[in-house]
């Protein structure tokens, strides 16, 4: 087994134990916490795939801004442990059998799938993943979903905004 | 030699498929089996990144950078739709005092 094999399967199975203790903690915050965890796994993954850019914007978007998002929701909603909806065993079974179905259904579609080898003019590029290749292609191939991206987060916010005043103040 | 990927040294792509199939899977559990809206929507996330690690995984093996720059517009989307979902659930909560995802039953009467 090579040094490289071993350091990704370690990684996948830390991933998804971290992934798994968020759906099963009991506490939110904890939930939150391990998910953190999650993403920072994750972009350990990109970065062992060559994917720089990707994997900073991955700690700064989810690891930053949307986990402390979340964070701040939990706290400020103040839930206790009693609040906590608990589901009904039935759930929980009908639960734990649907994701099972899923996974070996999506498993055993993938295992035998016929992936080619990819036929590459030029031997990889390590500087594939990097802000520059990245940025000339989003500017020039990518520009328009770029600037309707930015559409997307101005309807986002205004929303939010909306969403989150008081009745009393959007009549005013 | 240095190697350009770590899909030269052994690791297959199947090995990103399986893992990105069992974190959307864990993430699907996660919607039926809590009740608790916060953490539905952090499950979405995770079913969201799990889409993102296979369109890394598959832009490195192929070489080609778009994958990667729709990984960027997924993460966009998530950050938008978090937002607006926690502010929806912020209303909700201001409304009645819990988070159970089963209020928006009341939808359906």
């Amino acid at each position: 087994m090579s040094t490289e094999l071993i350091i990704a399967t370690v990684l996948g199975g830390l991933t998804i134990g971290s992934a798994l203790m968020v759906v099963l903690s009991h506490h939110p915050v904890r939930s939150v916490l391990y998910l953190i965890v999650t993403f920072f796994l994750i972009t350990a993954n990109y970065v062992l795939m060559n994917a720089q850019f990707i994997a900073i914007v991955n700690i700064i978007v989810y690891a930053g801004a949307i986990m402390v998002l979340f964070l701040f929701v939990l706290m400020l909603l103040n839930l206790s442990k009693e609040d906590e909806p608990r589901s009904s065993l039935f759930m929980k079974v009908a639960a734990a059998l649907a994701g099972g179905v899923l996974f070996l259904v999506l498993f055993a579609a993938l295992k035998d799938a016929a992936i080619f080898a990819p036929q590459l003019a030029t031997p990889h590029d390590e500087s594939m993943g990097l802000v520059k290749n990245l940025g000339h292609l989003l500017f020039t191939k990518y520009v328009l979903p770029f600037e309707i991206s930015s559409i997307l987060f101005i309807a986002a916010m205004v929303g939010a905004v909306l969403l989150a005043k008081r009745d009393k103040q959007i009549i005013e | 030699m240095v190697l350009a990927t770590i899909f030269e040294s052994g690791v297959g792509i199947k090995f990103y498929m399986l893992l990105a199939t069992a974190l959307f899977v864990i993430g699907a559990f996660g919607v039926i089996y809590r009740k608790n809206a916060i953490i539905l929507l952090m499950c979405i996330e995770l079913m969201l990144n799990a889409a993102n690690l296979l369109l890394v995984a598959f832009s490195t093996y192929f070489g080609k950078a778009d994958g990667q720059l729709f990984v960027f517009f997924i993460m966009v989307v998530a950050a938008a739709e978090a937002t607006v979902g926690l502010s929806i659930l912020v209303l909700v909560f201001r409304n009645a005092r819990s988070v159970d995802i089963r209020l928006f039953n009341k939808l359906k009467d």
